[in-house]
């Protein structure tokens, strides 16, 4: 018999609500049956640990006396540039963003150290950071430069806003060059030394509802320790590529924009993030309920790791220059194996995306559940599926024309 | 027999003196340079393993420290940060003595003092900055 959001929160309201995570929930079904979990189960929770560079953070510092348009100007969060084509006192933090000074990879391969992602750890742990401006001055807004200390609890507002996260499967990549390459996905040894992966598999959110059934505009989650809202499909989100039968996608596919109040965020679920040679991101910690409407969504949430599918691509040569193919589908549960084999030879292999804390998010959202305290929205629109017409784009460079 | 994981900081004096072939022929000690950092005129610095009888082993650091050589156990210079490990398993594919490794059912990392050779390679591999090794 099928279920309403609205029954599931009255279960929640009572303590009644039955919740496991998207890992429990494998064996649970395989030993009483689709029909009976089907009633018995209310919700299923995701979760997801890993790097997302799409992510950043706005905020409103509040007007200082006398006050200053930061906008048109240049404002730093401890020397780390942020964005203030906005009005007065509002301004952008992106995750990869890093100061000015940092050598990137002059010194090849860089550290990165440091970035847009390391101040986010520190403010949401509380720390102060150095807030400095330089502007023009008007004569609404006289001052021409500010530098203070400011940490989270000063600010009126602090939302977490990342265009794109929690991928919905994810590249393998390996390298058949004979130099080490450094990349988003981590430091690749030649000719095929390690091949280096990057998604939650059984746990991971979208991979526990393929055609999103259930996740939309509006959805409530997990949100780096705190509470955060689907605001809509993530960039390059791409939901008609090759799938399973089971409808799990084979490659890169949908996306997440996810929001949500700093201010309520723990460090533990946000981490400032320095991959080698390549630059700075956020880990970000995301977990998404699903609630258990009927037989068919509580099949999807069935999904083991064996059962999902990734491309392995070449980091030397395929990936940089655009070439399309693979060099092979492997499936998480060889990834987490240790190694899997690419061309008749075996590689040992590495994860970016937490398995272990994916799962603790898990908990976490299924304990928030059982305890009341987190209730499921009704999305106002489901994310577009794989008939809503989506073609991802590349660039198609048009040449400028010179004007004399 | 025993084995151990030192560091031996030399003065600048000693570091044109066969110190090592001592613990060899003298205190009849196995040993095997994990790295090695030797500046003439300034100073040195050596990993290394030594293998013998307790007895020898005790015997031969004691010589080095007569000499001027510090002595420090190896675990001291190597630190895995745990609370800033998240658990990601990056390292694990490039740490061939196994000292950080994975438990495959839970996925957890651990790292193993003992195992670890100080030979770096984790540390550009670690997103996080969670294992720090003083060289």
């Amino acid at each position: 018999m099928a279920k309403t959001i609205e029954e599931i929160n009255e279960k929640i309201r009572r303590g009644k609500a039955v919740v496991l995570t998207a890992e429990e929930i494998i064996d649970y079904a395989a030993e009483k049956g689709v029909k009976k979990t089907a009633q018995d189960v209310d919700v299923v929770t995701t979760g997801t640990f890993g790097p997302m560079c799409s992510s950043g953070a706005y905020f409103n510092v509040g007007h200082s006396k006398p006050r200053i348009k930061l906008g048109g100007g240049k404002t730093y969060l401890n020397d780390v540039p942020v964005y203030t084509g906005l009005a007065a006192v509002d301004f952008f933090l992106g995750a990869t963003a890093m100061p000015e000074d940092d050598p990137r990879n002059k010194i090849y391969p860089g550290k990165f150290s440091y970035g847009g992602a390391h101040i986010i750890e520190e403010l949401v742990a509380g720390k102060d950071v150095r807030l400095t401006a330089t502007a023009y001055g008007t004569d609404c807004y006289p001052r021409k430069s500010l530098e203070t200390y400011i940490s989270l609890k000063d600010m009126n507002e602090a939302v977490l806003f990342n265009m794109r996260n929690a991928y919905q499967n994810y590249n393998v990549a390996v390298n058949l060059s004979d130099r080490m390459i450094y990349t988003y996905m981590g430091v690749i040894q030649p000719k095929l030394g390690n091949a280096n992966y990057c998604n939650a598999g059984q746990l991971s959110p979208l991979l526990n509802d393929p055609y999103y059934k259930t996740i939309g505009i509006g959805t409530r989650i997990f949100l780096g320790g705190g509470v955060g809202y689907v605001v809509g499909s993530g960039t390059q989100h791409n939901p008609d590529v090759k799938r399973t039968e089971k409808g799990v996608p084979k490659m890169t596919s949908g996306t997440l924009a996810v929001k949500g109040d700093l201010k309520m965020m723990s460090s533990k679920w946000l981490k400032g993030t320095s991959y080698t040679g390549y630059g700075v991101t956020l880990t970000v910690g995301i977990g998404v309920p699903i609630p258990i409407l009927n037989e068919e969504i509580l099949q999807y949430t069935m999904i083991r790791d064996e059962e999902i599918w990734a491309q392995v691509i070449d980091y030397s040569d395929a990936y940089p220059q655009f070439i399309p193919g693979s060099l092979g589908e492997v499936n998480y549960k060889q990834l987490k194996s240790g190694k899997i084999t690419v061309q008749d030879r075996e590689v040992p292999t590495a994860g970016l995306s937490s398995y272990l804390k994916a799962g603790e998010i898990a908990r976490i959202l299924k304990e928030w559940i059982e305890t009341g305290k987190f209730f499921l929205t009704q999305p106002v629109e489901l994310l577009p599926s794989v008939d809503s017409g989506i073609a991802f784009k590349s660039l198609k460079e048009r040449p400028i024309k010179k004007r004399h | 027999m025993q084995k151990k994981r030192v560091v031996f900081n030399y003065p600048s004096h000693l570091v044109d003196q066969p110190v090592i072939s001592k613990l060899v022929k003298d205190y009849d000690l196995t040993v095997n340079i994990l790295r090695a950092r030797i500046t003439p005129k300034e100073e040195g610095r050596l990993v290394l393993e030594m293998e013998g009888k307790r007895a020898a082993l005790e015997a031969g650091l004691n010589y080095m420290k007569e000499i001027g050589v510090d002595v420090q156990s190896l675990a001291q210079d190597v630190k895995w940060y745990e609370d800033r490990c998240t658990h990601c398993t990056a390292c694990i594919s490039v740490c061939h003595p196994q000292a950080l490794d994975v438990n495959r059912k839970t996925m957890e990392v651990s790292f193993n003092r003992d195992k670890c050779i100080a030979c770096e390679l984790c540390i550009p591999v670690c997103p996080y900055q969670a294992m720090e090794i003083l060289f």
